[in-house]
């Protein structure tokens, strides 16, 4: 019995070995890059910047799930975190004491994320009935009702001021929405999120998913029932933004109509877009490329003599050149440039002779 | 129709009853214990007439997207853009010019320019393409969007009213029975009864040319089977371009009718786009009929819901939409 416990144990550690082997340096790399961020980058940046990437690459995951994996554009995503955001303001403790009802966290941030997750699997089930096209316009409807309900109800939701004073709860007495906190609770959570897509895409639910996307009627004839595995993956996709909402409006301190209005919504279809939808790495660089446009671009605007107000129009137009020539975004760009670096010229066959 | 009839007779009599009690809502005098559950007449009946009206408002809108949605499956996210441009068109021809009327034209063939190019430099390079068409047009809303509130600043603009329509006029709706015995009738904007019967009648000659004429057959022939059309010969390239125009035309010049009416504000692009999503989700995709009764639908949910369920109006329309979701998915007239 000893050989073969240890025989078992050699197993499994080469399989971690390999495992280890397997990931790229790169991507150690990375990884390092991000644990020891803190050393070498001012408050901004640590506080603000990068983790409105991550927040926002979080809400842009969920799409690209969505969209990548289960071939639905849903456009709810920024709703839905917009939807966590108010659930844990009124839930939980704000500075408008008469909206909020101060109940500790550990109730009210499940609650919130549960009720995200069900009003996502409510939209899921309606918009499943329709397919193609039919689900951005009927996700798209349905992030404006939810945006022009905010807007005018003042006895849940605030109206148009929305509600503030929404921070996060001080656990392990850690002020978490200082700086470098902040950073590493966002680069966790993001993490975690970008892992949970990467393995639910290689489960037998993932796979599900992307024979449904490539032929719904041949799964439906195996068996798999497509619907609910389409809903499921509006909840699972519910549960990231969810998480991702949480972030942004402890991160801003407040949640308000505007945060999960047209633009927003719109924005994340740009951020998971330019990225790619291929792969659950695009929207996170997407997000490094909105972020930076976003923060940056009325400056490059003023600097180079244009109106600093125009941003919009260059992040619109950058959008516009980016869907043009590459639908599948940064990542279809790369992909092709690899595959069209790694062929001969001249006989248009691979060079590393595969 | 009738075989709807037929089909579901218990259904057919409760619409009925029911349009019959709304008809009869609209002409009688109300008794009082009506009164007391619904607030006066008067507030009812403009309710229902400023919902009329905006549902002829929406249709212009909805039934352009419709149409270019219908024939050539192309999804056009910049429609509120046009519908936002015409408006603006419309008000600096009828600034400079001083003719109201004027507007009208002006704004169809700018609004028409803009979609034929949409038409040829976008959506022919990606025909079938659906998600890139979607991600282009809304590219390309953001951007004019921002473009048209640069040129025409954030403030509202609004399309000064002509002289003639100023005022309101009697309707033969009874408000209510004075104590003397003489019946008060209940008045209405010239401006929007104008409006309304101007979209009724682009309606209804929208619905001639495609039932009556050669073009009209052509378009219907082409939504039902767009390639067996092109190969029977007919120029489907001018027949697109044609209809693409004429659905922006016609978003533009709803366009100056807001502008008349309410004024427009930057962000009423994304606003009308995203109801003539819901009128065309709820009337069918790529039907006329359907996006006259989706738009009647979803304009009198608005105005009647925001005086009964104030803040939750928004609530009902939406509630239509996941009702006619749940039961028709194609929509209420739409083909499966």
């Amino acid at each position: 019995m000893a050989v073969t416990d240890t025989r078992h144990g050699e197993r499994q550690s080469y399989i971690l070995g390999a495992w280890i082997e397997r990931v790229p340096v790169i991507y150690w790399a990375l990884a390092l890059l991000l644990l020891i961020m803190p050393l070498f980058t001012g408050e901004y940046i640590l506080g603000t910047f990068i983790p409105r990437i991550f927040m926002l690459g979080m809400v842009a995951l969920s799409l690209t799930f969505l969209a990548g994996y289960g071939g639905m554009v849903s456009l709810i995503q920024m709703t839905i975190a917009g939807m966590a955001g108010y659930m844990v303001a009124i839930f939980g403790s704000s500075e408008i004491t008469a909206l909020s009802l101060s109940w500790p966290w550990y109730v009210a941030v499940p609650l919130a994320i549960v009720i995200s997750v069900l009003f996502a699997t409510l939209t899921g089930w309606i918009s499943v009935r329709t397919e193609g096209i039919y689900t951005i316009m009927i996700t798209l409807a349905i992030a404006s009702a939810f945006y022009y309900f905010t807007l005018q109800n003042y006895e849940i939701f605030g109206g148009q001021q929305g509600i503030n004073g929404v921070h996060p709860p001080e656990l392990f007495g850690v002020k978490w929405q200082n700086p470098m906190p902040f950073y590493y609770l966002t680069l966790f959570w993001a993490v975690l999120s970008y892992l949970s897509v990467l393995y639910i895409s290689r489960s037998p639910f993932g796979l599900a998913l992307q024979g449904a996307r490539d032929n719904s009627r041949r799964m439906a004839a195996l068996g798999f029932n497509v619907t609910a595995h389409r809903v499921a993956a509006y909840a699972f996709a519910a549960l990231i933004a969810a998480i991702g909402g949480l972030l942004l409006t402890w991160d801003s301190g407040r949640i308000d109509p505007e945060r999960a209005g047209i633009g927003p919504v719109i924005n994340i279809l740009i951020i998971a877009v330019i990225g790619g939808l291929r792969r659950p790495i695009g929207p996170f660089i997407g997000a490094v490329i909105f972020a930076i446009l976003e923060t940056y671009a009325a400056d490059a605007l003023g600097s180079l003599g244009f109106d600093r107000e125009r941003k919009d129009l260059l992040i619109g137009l950058i959008f516009v050149i980016i869907v043009f020539w590459s639908p599948d975004g940064i990542l279809g760009l790369w992909d092709r440039w690899k595959e069209n670096w790694g062929r001969d010229p001249l006989t248009g066959m691979r060079r590393d002779g595969k | 129709m009738r075989t709807f009839a037929s089909r579901h007779p218990i259904w057919t009599a409760i619409i009925a009853a029911l349009i019959l009690a709304f008809v009869w809502s609209l002409f009688a005098i109300w008794p009082k214990g009506l009164i007391e559950v619904m607030g006066r007449k008067k507030t009812f009946v403009q309710a229902v007439f400023h919902g009329i009206t905006l549902g002829g408002v929406y249709f212009l809108v909805a039934s352009g997207f419709t149409l270019i949605f219908g024939l050539m499956r192309n999804v056009n996210l910049a429609h509120g853009s046009l519908f936002l441009l015409g408006g603006y068109i419309g008000f600096e021809i009828a600034d400079a010019t001083g003719y109201w009327l004027l507007a009208f034209p002006a704004a169809f063939i700018v609004s028409a320019a803009f979609g034929l190019l949409l038409q040829i430099f976008v959506f022919r390079r990606m025909e079938g393409d659906d998600l890139r068409q979607t991600l282009v047009t809304i590219g390309i809303s953001v951007v004019a969007a921002d473009i048209m509130r640069w040129i025409f600043g954030s403030l509202t603009t609004s399309i000064p009213t002509p002289s003639w329509l100023f005022g309101s006029m009697q309707t033969f709706f009874i408000s209510t029975v004075k104590r003397s015995g003489d019946l008060v009738y209940i008045t209405y904007p010239i401006a929007r009864s104008v409006i309304f019967l101007a979209a009724v009648v682009i309606g209804i000659g929208m619905w001639l040319v495609l039932n009556r004429t050669r073009i009209g057959m052509m378009i219907r022939a082409g939504v039902d089977d767009r390639d067996m059309l092109s190969a029977t010969g007919a120029r489907i390239q001018i027949v697109f371009m044609g209809v693409f125009a004429f659905g922006a035309g016609l978003a533009g010049m709803a366009g100056v009718a807001v502008g008349t009416f309410t004024g427009l504000t930057p962000g009423d692009d994304i606003k009308f786009l995203l109801t003539s999503l819901v009128v065309v989700i709820v009337g069918g995709m790529g039907s006329i009929p359907g996006a006259a009764i989706g738009a009647l639908l979803i304009g009198l949910s608005e105005q009647v819901g925001s005086i009964y369920l104030q803040s939750y109006s928004i609530v009902l329309t939406f509630l239509i939409m996941v009702v006619v979701l749940a039961f028709r998915p194609q929509g209420l007239l739409g083909r499966s």
